[in-house]
């Protein structure tokens, strides 16, 4: 068993878990923070992604023990004051989501792209969730959802 | 109160499902925990035919964590029946002996053949190692025509054969429309297999109800009802002992229409042991033991007069059962045999299929489930019929559209379409293509031997949806009825619970029957919660596929509402001391008609019915009222679609650039939700034209063994979609609503490699293969220069 010190949504966990534990398996059933889904575990589908000090990386291929030190956020973690980050709004107005199991992985995975493109091209939103798989929209409404959060429409 | 409510029927009332969605709040079957609640992992078969000769879970037992192992003889006793299949297509089909764990013969690669029950699901999964097992690997059959050689390995011994089934349909005079044919058209389709793919893997936890000694499953399915009857009839719980809740579901696209082993086990065990039994899939589980979906041979010949008018159709079909009936496996092909036919009027059909066994993952339902391998073996033999007779492909399908008619007309099929109108929707998707323009840039493309070549692909299809009907698939030998349940519960507070058979995994559900019931009782969608998908709280119903809620669930919603608003209405009357013939009922209010002042509201109503005081003598109280609604037929929404593609001719590259659709689903209860399922319709459809398959290597192994080896489509490789709609209310049922699921994914395929053909028509290629990659499209070009057959 090894150590792991995270602070995950703002609040800081200390546990001993098996060196091996994949990081989405210590959130979810450690931390008890269900909003990060597995899909894969091959590291294609990005139901898993969190942010890890800012960068959004795919849960089911680390270790939790790999992210000892770390600030984590999850979808569980983005709105503030009960109010929605405008990603999660977004996904809501321009019915970007039907199941919703893709969804906490897509919305992270969209923040993170725009953190790191603030203004990006049609292209650049498709090219930059291409590691976030949906069965079920067809990605229109995604990227749509992730212009309307980069004010790019209304 | 709300007053006045507006009409929520027709509106963009967004998704009430959503806010416990985008927060990570959903309640996914892999979230519950339960106190003692222990770990299943499945060992399986890793030959796709092989005897067991020894097997020894005695070292696994020995493992730190595992409670329990067991193998297809341990539990051999507890089951009451082997997994069923619910369609039986023929009287004399064969179905194998199919055991939720192998006794002594695995099947198919993926096959379960032993089960660790641990405390965690690592120790579960690790223990899986030290189960001793020695196969003697058998001859494998994977293709269906050397399945049906004489000589051939049989994937069941007993059988005989590995035939499954043989079943014919035949209308007209097909042979004398062959004789008068001046033109016949041969062609040879092939339906790759396909893997679902739903994001969420399958997940189940089961426990007994000590009170009762029944049992709880929760399941990640589409159907709780379905699971109910089968668990029921394999482990011999009574099915009012059997509690079955789909909570959220992620996605299913017909993979979680089914009843699994998984579920059968994780169910007896947890008896066995007394004490909770979770199992979640893993993806590459997901690839081998949930089912896939088409694995077809279309060899289909069509006969023409030489002006381009269809006469006669002749379909001979190879449908690859995998290695086990699943629970409609047999039917799939069954379901696509009256829609071959498609947009198109003429006198003779027939279509004769053979269910095949092979060492493979079953095959079921996915998105469509037999009606789009119909629809692109019709819409593609109908372009190869344009080419042969140099006519352009809309002018071949407009000589042979029905004339449009809205009352069920029947067809080659032997079925009754309740409504089409194809001449419109083909007319508004060349207005929004501009069809002449992207004919001009081909044209300009092509004269100036652009390395990348524009394609024009079209399909005007329709579909049969809606599953209903109880006597006609009783017919059919299906064996459930096709009727769909709601009860409809005013409380005193004038707040409303819908009840509803149907069980939603994507389509919103929640929000559209809200805003149906929201209508006929003159409240907001707010003010009513809906109640789905747990066999206790919503104890019928027949669930969610073959694009049925809307048109047999919602509608019975609508029914149900209905009779507590006629209700409602004389308890109105009443406490009015008016005729009910004077009242209207407007906004949520019942009025005098003439004296507007004298009124009413739904919610006084509401607070009487629940008194029991104010209400008519002999009247019972409460305003709840439950409806079973069976419709008369099938519902038949039909589109136009043109997809344009770019094919790169020097690399194979094939893009889709724009993609026009024209749906006509009926009236349309959201048209977010709506135009959602489109979208994500053609991009399933898209995925089978050009980029997915599911391929096993000569010793029946899956070789598409992940999301790593098996082409998803990401947002890069999909395009937006350009959508209408036209309105052509369905006979069918009283709110003329059609179902629009499966319409995209029906209506896509053949638009997409019509349109590859199409580029590629100036280099002499007549015919590809679906996944159009840009291996195959290189290799169907050099063929075609070289000469080869393309």
């Amino acid at each position: 068993m090894r150590k792991v010190s995270v602070k995950v949504n703002g609040r800081d966990f200390e546990h001993e878990v098996e060196p091996r534990m994949l990081l989405v398996h210590y959130l979810r059933e450690v931390v008890n923070l269900t909003g990060t889904m597995v899909g894969c575990n091959t590291s294609n589908c990005g139901a898993c992604t969190v942010l890890l000090d800012g960068e959004s990386v795919k849960s089911c291929t680390m270790f939790a023990v790999q992210a000892d030190g770390s600030e984590i956020v999850t979808v569980q973690g983005i709105a503030e004051n009960g109010n929605w980050h405008p990603m999660q709004t977004a996904f809501h107005e321009n019915h970007g989501l039907q199941c919703g199991y893709c969804t906490p992985g897509m919305i992270m995975a969209s923040i993170s792209l725009l953190k790191e493109n603030p203004d990006p091209t049609e292209d650049e939103i498709r090219e930059g969730l291409e590691g976030n798989y949906c069965r079920c929209t067809g990605y229109e409404n995604i990227i749509k959802s992730v212009q309307q959060a980069a004010g790019q429409t209304s | 109160m709300t007053e006045a409510p507006e009409r929520y029927v027709g509106g963009g009332v967004p998704r009430k499902e959503d806010p416990a969605l985008v927060t990570g709040r959903a309640n996914w079957t892999d979230n519950i925990k339960l106190p003692g609640m222990l770990h299943m992992s499945v060992l399986r078969s890793p030959f796709a035919h092989a005897k067991i000769t020894h097997l020894d879970v005695s070292d696994a037992l020995e493992q730190p964590g595992v409670v329990a192992a067991f193998t297809g003889n341990d539990l051999a006793e507890l089951w009451k029946a082997p997994m069923p299949c619910a369609w039986p297509v023929t009287e004399d089909i064969k179905m194998p002996d199919h055991w939720p764990l192998a006794k002594d013969e695995a099947n198919f690669m993926g096959d379960a053949v032993a089960v660790v029950i641990a405390s965690d699901r690592y120790t579960a999964q690790d223990a899986l190692e030290f189960i001793v097992v020695d196969y003697e690997p058998l001859e494998v059959v994977l293709n269906m025509e050397d399945a049906l050689k004489e000589d051939a390995p049989l994937v069941h011994e007993d059988m005989g054969t590995n035939q499954s089934y043989v079943w014919p349909l035949e209308t007209g005079d097909i042979e004398g429309a062959f004789e008068q044919a001046d033109v016949v058209i041969k062609e040879r389709y092939i339906q790759q297999r396909l893997i679902p793919n739903a994001i969420e893997p399958r997940a189940v936890v089961a426990y007994q109800e000590p009170a009762n000694d029944g049992v709880t499953l929760y399941t990640a399915t589409q159907v709780p009802h379905l699971v109910r009857m089968m668990l029921s009839l394999v482990t011999g719980v009574p099915d009012q002992k059997v509690r079955v809740v789909a909570p959220d579901v992620g996605g299913g696209f017909g993979s979680k229409l089914n009843f699994y082993v998984e579920e059968a086990l994780a169910t007896v065990i947890a008896r066995k042991l007394g004490t909770p039994i979770k199992w979640v899939e893993d993806r590459s589980e997901n690839y081998q033991a949930t089912i896939h979906g088409r694995d077809q041979i279309q060899d289909i010949e069509l006969a023409a007069t030489s002006e381009g008018k269809i006469l006669g159709l002749r379909v001979k079909l190879l449908a690859d059962m995998g290695a086990y009936l699943q629970l409609v496996t047999p039917g799939i092909p069954v379901l696509g045999a009256f829609m071959y036919p498609g947009v198109y009027q003429f006198g003779a059909y027939s279509i004769e299929i053979k269910g095949v066994f092979t060492n493979k993952t079953p095959t079921d339902a996915y998105r469509g489930a037999g009606r789009p391998e119909a629809a692109y073996a019709i819409e593609r033999i109908v372009d190869a019929l344009a080419r042969r007779l140099d006519m352009d492909p809309v002018e071949i399908r407009r000589k042979n559209f029905y004339e449009p008619f809205d009352e069920p007309t029947a067809t080659p099929g032997g079925i009754q379409y309740d409504s089409l109108n194809l001449p419109m929707v083909l007319d508004r998707v060349l207005e929004m293509s501009d069809y002449e323009g992207l004919r001009e840039e081909q044209k300009r493309r092509r004269d100036d031997n652009d390395p990348v070549q524009l394609g024009i692909g079209f399909s005007t299809y329709t579909e049969i949806c809606g599953l209903a009907p109880s006597q006609v698939l009783a017919s059919l030998r299906y064996g459930a009825p096709g009727w769909e349940s709601s009860t409809v519960r005013m409380f005193g507070s004038g707040k409303v619970e819908v009840v509803t058979g149907t069980t939603p995994h994507g389509q919103g559900h929640v929000t559209s029957w809200s805003q149906i019931a929201a209508d006929a009782l003159g409240v907001t969608p707010d003010d009513v919660e809906v109640i789905h998908g747990d066999t206790a709280t919503s104890p019928h119903g027949l669930d969610t596929y073959g694009s049925r809620s809307l048109p047999v669930g919602g509608v019975a919603v609508h029914l149900a509402a209905n009779k507590v608003a006629d209700k409602a209405k004389k308890i109105a009357a009443h406490m009015l001391e008016a005729s009910e013939d004077d009242l209207e009922f407007e906004g949520g209010k019942f009025s005098v008609a003439g004296s507007p002042d004298q009124s009413v509201t739904i919610q006084d109503v509401a607070g009487a019915a629940f008194g029991g005081v104010n209400i008519p003598e002999d009247m019972e109280p409460g305003l709840t009222a439950d409806y079973f609604y069976d419709p008369p037929n099938f519902v038949f929404p039909f589109g136009a679609h043109i997809c344009v593609v770019e094919v790169d001719t020097e690399t194979g590259k094939t893009r889709v650039r724009d993609y026009f659709a024209v749906d006509d689903c009926g009236p349309v209860i959201n048209p977010i939700i709506v135009d959602g399922q489109v979208h994500g319709g053609i991009a399933q459809g898209i995925a089978q034209a050009l980029y997915e398959e599911a391929v096993y290597d000569e010793d029946g192994m899956l070789i598409t063994g992940s999301m790593v080896d098996y082409m998803i489509p990401g947002a890069p490789e999909l395009p937006n979609y350009t959508l209408d709609r036209t309105v052509t209310p369905s006979p069918t049922n009283p709110m003329g609503v059609k179902g629009i699921g499966e319409a995209g994914t029906i209506g896509s395929p053949p638009a997409v490699i019509n349109a590859v053909i199409d580029a590629l028509e100036p280099l002499g290629v007549t015919s590809i293969d679906m996944p159009a990659s840009p291996m195959r499209v290189w290799e169907t070009i050099q063929a075609a220069q070289n000469g080869g057959d393309a």
